[in-house]
């Protein structure tokens, strides 16, 4: 029975000389097969007498099973060498750029805009909107600023060929002011709005845009002070740079449609004009003809209202030195702000 | 408003630094813009008497000079200047004098030298090399009874700053420098020493007759004669520098003083030469047809709006802006008549700015002159010009018409505080009343009743007085403080659609904003809209920025040809704004100006490669149906139908109107290739606009059962005529589907071999599902056929097998 012996030890290094899976199976057959060795040996049992046929079946069974075992750990071995092989040739640089397009991105004031706004939502503003062509009366004179009142020449004039029921020429508005007598007329205290937008003056050099951004704000209760107002704003201030330290001044000013009036200046912590106070708002108590002109009592009703320039917020807030990169379009400096 | 600290202080004087003087009166309201020192830092230079001038021998250009500057000894001093003379005072650096040099750092310092060949200690100095002037104008020549050895910085008064303020409207009070110095007086509690006004005697009876025809525009009206002046009298050099300091350019004596006045004290004051006025002065409003030539030789015509000062010839003066050729004061006049009027502010504001000038008597005026000093300045101008040029006055003649009425106004305690947000003393509000010298009167524990000063126009109400103690007990001393109020939830409606979602929308699909000026050329709106009748400004500061836009599409080219100018191959940019167009239908509402729609429109363009230059996808550029993809996505989940029409930017066979829920929202399409070529684009951008109030609502989601039933996914191909769009097979099918089919979409238009020119194949994938049962082949054959029949019967559409 040596030769059983021979036999399996052949077999194993038959199917271990092949990385081929049909030819294991050919080699397999030469074993197993109908008219395999082992096949054969079992056959040849019936000419065994009875009393050596049991241990002999046993020794041939003994035998195909390690073969069969040999097999199986072969074919499993081919397999897997098939599927590295595969994965090997699979593999790509994943280095190579992703495909699709890439982002665009918003306007650097435009994410002023919208941060101011989710920072005034968080403590219950509105948010308004209102047209860009106005009449006189939103514009000046609602916020006791009537005609030929030296105060309207701080703000120099947009003029359209178009007329009001009054026959004042229309005017692009000069501030984001006339939202805010159009909302509180609209609306009853307690009255918290903040109303962005583009506004208009003639001016137009380094520093002045005949067009920008501003953003009004309007709080009016019953009890809303100047003291509230550096609250609210200073706070603002803190949550829009992201920092407790900030130099910033209230500065008393004059405004026809508030009283008392501040300007609130920031200093420039960095760059050019690093030490330099910028203008951002302009501030006050709601003057009470201005309240009257909502349709309000200013003895029940006060409280303040602020305009800033976000522009100016948004230079101080990365540190930009030059106006006119808003308005050029020039995508190099847009897209430093996707 | 500009002055010199050094005028100021004279007033009044506060042991405060010049830089805390500057922050106290930003911080008070009189915001400084600038504060400039007159002269950089020097040291060591003299007054110096020139003794002798002789040639230099061995230089043409150079003369030696013999100096006494003070030291002793007469000093050997070697000088270039032409206008060098014997017995003219200079200024001299001595020997180690330090002169400004090229940076405050680096002085240049004056050392004893031999210049060529001859010994000279010292130098004689012109106003530049001080740094006090840009002008070379050979030396710097001081006054004869300057003191020889003196130091040149104290004679000329050099340790001084000129301040200057930017004063808001409301404040004329402070548009003298004794309006600075009370305030500067009453926020530190300095003494206020206002300039001496005594009266001057007259010499005789003189007057000038005077009739105030209209006493609601000139209140007060007060003149003086003054005799035999010498009008060509210098001006005091110490005049000169106040006025230099303050940027008044000195003209002659009596010019002078009228400014001067003005500036010290607040009153404007005008000078005629009396023997060219004419009968009497009149003060009365304008006539139609008059006119005169004013001082700065302008000529203007006259109105019953414009109140003017006249005689017997007519306007002589525009009352409080500026006064007339025909009688002004020369050098060669003279006898002078003053005048030191009050004009009312309503009756001043505008008029000047109407004849395109403003002058400091109108600048004053109409913001409110001080209508209680008009004679102490003209006794204080009477007193400076005899001073100067002599003569004889004659006695002030004061008539007084109608001034305005100061109405006591009472001040809340509790007002003021709840205001203010702080519970400020009413002992610490009386002694800021006091200080601003403005006379009260109190209430008890509830109020103050204040008459306010002639000098102060800006106090009329109880919140005038409110800022007036807020102001000077200090912003920076009011606390910040959060306010208190109910926490109230608050939300925007689910189904809306906010511009900032919609903006993240075409930043994901690429595009990046812009914001581009709502005015823009003119051409503009013709090529891009057709718009003939755009909304015009009537003051554009530029051609190119002179109308309304009523589409952002040239806007966006705009910005498309700035970067394609700067090598910027793919440019895909989007802007949300404001677009204007007439439309009498608009009508004056809470949103609305009557005549003007004013739309926002959101807006995108797209030209050059489809994707940045990549490995993965070949090239090509961008076209319709990308931008159309983008279009899809910004208005999704609602679906836009887009139908093919002209529009003046547009390419007419690629443009197409979008509408949303049957509402035109807006245009699509590739630009026309005329603009293409006149706006000198390498490739046709592709653009799209519409209007955000048709993107706002999102609509909300509505539940359907989903089917656990498998679906059936069958193709159909038909061949139909090539102007046939897609769209109408599309309507055609939706309108006439069995029940079961539940989607249909294209995935297949095929042109060329094997289909008959002007014909086209599109292949369409069905979708068929049940919620009730499985789907047989019976059920989908049948929905097919329908479909197949329906496109069939409509469009001649043969079946493809």
């Amino acid at each position: 029975m040596q030769d059983l012996e021979a036999l399996v030890a052949k077999a194993i290094a038959e199917f271990g000389s092949t990385a081929d899976a049909a030819e294991l199976e050919r080699i397999k057959a030469g074993y197993l097969g109908k008219s395999g060795s082992l096949t054969e040996a079992l056959k040849g049992l019936g000419k065994l007498p009875p009393e050596e046929r049991k241990e002999a079946g046993g020794r041939i069974n003994g035998a195909k099973n390690r073969i069969e075992e040999a097999l199986v750990a072969r074919r499993a071995a081919l397999a897997n060498a098939s599927l590295e092989a595969r994965l090997a040739e699979e593999a790509i640089d994943v280095t190579l750029p992703g495909r699709g397009r890439s982002r665009g991105g918003i306007h650097p004031v435009m994410r002023t805009w919208q941060r101011i706004e989710s920072i005034f939502a968080s403590i219950g503003f509105d948010i308004a909107d209102g047209p860009e062509i106005e009449t006189d009366w939103n514009n000046f004179t609602a916020l006791n600023n009537p005609e030929n009142h030296p105060a309207r020449s701080m703000q120099d004039t947009f003029y359209v060929d178009m007329k009001d029921a009054s026959g004042l020429n229309l005017l692009l508005r000069t501030h984001t002011s006339p939202m805010q007598v159009r909302y509180a007329r609209q609306h009853k205290p307690p009255i918290k709005v903040i109303a962005p937008g583009r506004t208009y003056r003639v001016d137009s050099d380094a520093t002045h845009s005949p067009m920008f951004h501003q953003v009004e704000g309007l709080w009016i209760d019953e009890d809303i002070s100047f003291a509230d107002l550096k609250g609210v704003y200073t706070d603002f201030l803190k949550r829009f740079f992201e920092s407790d330290d900030l130099q910033v001044r209230f500065r008393p000013s004059f405004f026809p449609f508030t009283e008392p009036s501040a300007e609130i200046d920031m200093m420039f912590t960095a760059g050019p004009n690093k030490g330099r106070w910028l203008e951002i708002s302009g501030a006050g108590q709601v003057h009470p003809v201005v309240i009257r002109n909502y349709g309000l009592d200013p003895e029940r009703h006060v409280g303040f209202a602020f305009g800033s320039g976000l522009e100016r917020l948004t230079m101080l807030r990365y540190g930009i030195d030059d106006l006119r990169l808003f308005f050029d379009g020039d995508l190099r400096f847009l897209k430093q702000f996707a | 408003m500009q002055f010199s600290e050094h005028w100021l202080r004279q007033m009044a004087n506060p042991s405060l630094t010049t830089e805390d003087l500057s922050h106290l009166l930003t911080m008070s309201g009189l915001e400084v813009e600038a504060c400039d020192p007159v002269a950089p830092p020097f040291s060591g230079v003299v007054v110096a008497k020139v003794l002798t001038v002789g040639k230099h021998p061995n230089a043409d250009r150079l003369n030696v000079c013999s100096v006494d500057a003070g030291t002793g000894t007469v000093l050997n001093i070697v000088c270039g200047a032409p206008n060098v003379a014997a017995g003219m005072k200079v200024p001299c650096a001595l020997i180690g004098a330090k002169l400004p040099g090229e940076s405050p750092d680096k002085p240049f310092e004056i050392k004893a030298a031999k210049m060529r060949g001859v010994d000279s200690s010292g130098m004689l100095c012109s106003a530049k090399e001080l740094g006090i002037s840009s002008e070379h104008g050979g030396l710097l020549v001081l006054a004869d009874d300057a003191p020889v050895g003196r130091d040149v910085r104290e004679v000329l008064a050099l340790d001084d700053h000129v301040f200057t303020i930017k004063l808001t409207p409301n404040r004329a009070d402070c548009l003298s420098v004794l309006g600075v110095a009370r305030e500067v007086s009453a926020l530190t509690g300095t003494k206020l020493v206002p300039p001496p006004v005594d009266a001057v005697p007259a010499r005789n009876a003189d007057t000038f007759p005077v009739k105030i025809s209209d006493a609601n525009g000139c209140g007060r009206f007060t003149g003086r004669v003054i005799r035999n002046v010498d009008a060509s009298a210098p001006t005091p050099s110490w005049m000169k520098e106040c006025l230099e300091r303050a940027g008044q350019r000195p003209i002659s004596a009596l010019v002078d003083v009228t400014n001067y006045v003005m500036l010290e004290l607040g009153r404007p004051l005008h000078v005629y030469d009396l023997d060219k006025l004419k009968g009497g002065i009149d003060v009365r409003f304008g006539r139609k047809g008059e006119q005169l030539k004013l001082l700065n030789e302008q000529t203007v015509a006259v109105d019953e709006g414009v109140l003017c000062i006249t005689d017997a010839t007519g306007p002589i003066g525009l009352a409080g802006i500026m006064g007339g050729d025909s009688t002004k004061a020369e050098t060669t006049s003279r006898n002078i008549f003053l005048e030191s009027a009050f004009f009312y502010p309503s009756f001043i504001a505008g008029r000047s700015r109407r004849f395109n000038f403003s002058s400091d008597a109108s600048h004053r005026f109409e913001r409110g002159v001080d209508f209680d000093n008009n004679v102490s300045g003209i006794e204080r101008a009477t007193a400076l010009i005899l001073q100067i040029c002599g003569g004889e006055a004659g006695p002030v003649d004061d008539r007084v018409a109608q001034l305005p009425e100061r109405k006591p106004v009472r001040m809340r305690i509790a007002r003021a505080q709840k205001i203010i947000g702080v519970a400020i003393a009413a002992d610490e509000m009386a002694s800021i009343f006091l200080r601003l010298g403005l006379p009260f009167a109190r209430e008890g524990s509830e109020a103050f009743v204040v008459a306010p000063p002639s000098w102060r126009f800006d106090i009329e109400i109880e919140e005038d007085l409110i800022e007036e103690v807020a102001r000077v007990y200090g912003f920076d001393r009011i606390p910040a403080l959060p306010p208190v109020v109910p926490a109230i939830m608050r939300s925007a409606p689910e189904r809306q659609l906010a511009s900032h979602a919609l903006r993240d929308r075409l930043v994901a699909a690429g595009y990046q904003e812009v914001i581009n000026f709502s005015f823009v050329e003119e051409a503009w709106e013709s090529d891009f809209a057709g718009n003939d009748q755009p909304i015009r400004l009537l003051n554009p500061i530029a051609s190119q920025q002179s109308v309304m836009r009523s589409t952002l599409i040239g806007s966006l080219l705009g910005t498309l040809r700035y970067n394609l100018a700067r090598k910027t191959e793919q440019v895909r940019v989007f802007e949300l704004g404001r677009v204007f167009m007439r439309d009498a239908a608009v009508k004056d509402g809470d949103h609305d100006v009557a005549g003007v729609r004013q739309p926002i429109h959101i807006a995108g363009m797209a030209c050059g490669p489809a994707w940045d230059e990549q490995w993965g996808v070949a090239t090509r550029p961008v076209d319709f149906f990308d931008a159309k993809g983008d279009v899809e996505a910004l208005i999704a989940p609602r679906l836009a139908r887009f139908e093919r029409a002209p529009h003046p930017a547009l390419h007419p066979g690629r443009s197409a109107l979008i509408l949303i829920d049957g509402e035109e929202a807006g245009w699509i399409g590739e630009l026309h290739p005329r603009w293409q070529q006149k706006y000198e684009l390498p490739a046709p951008p592709v653009v799209f606009e519409i209007d955000l109030r048709l993107l706002g609502d999102r609509g909300m989601p509505v539940y359907r059962e989903v089917s656990k039933f498998p679906p059936v996914v069958r193709d159909i191909a038909v061949l139909v005529a090539e102007s046939i769009e897609v769209r109408a097979l599309l309507d055609e099918m939706d309108a006439q589907r069995e029940a079961v089919v539940r989607d249909i979409r294209l995935f297949d238009v095929y042109r060329g071999k094997g289909i008959a020119p002007g014909e086209k194949s599109l292949a369409f994938r069905v979708v068929m599902q049940d919620t009730d049962k499985t789907l047989t082949d019976q059920d989908a054959d049948f929905a097919m056929a329908c479909l197949s029949k329906a496109l069939a019967d409509r469009f001649g559409a043969k079946l493809r097998s």
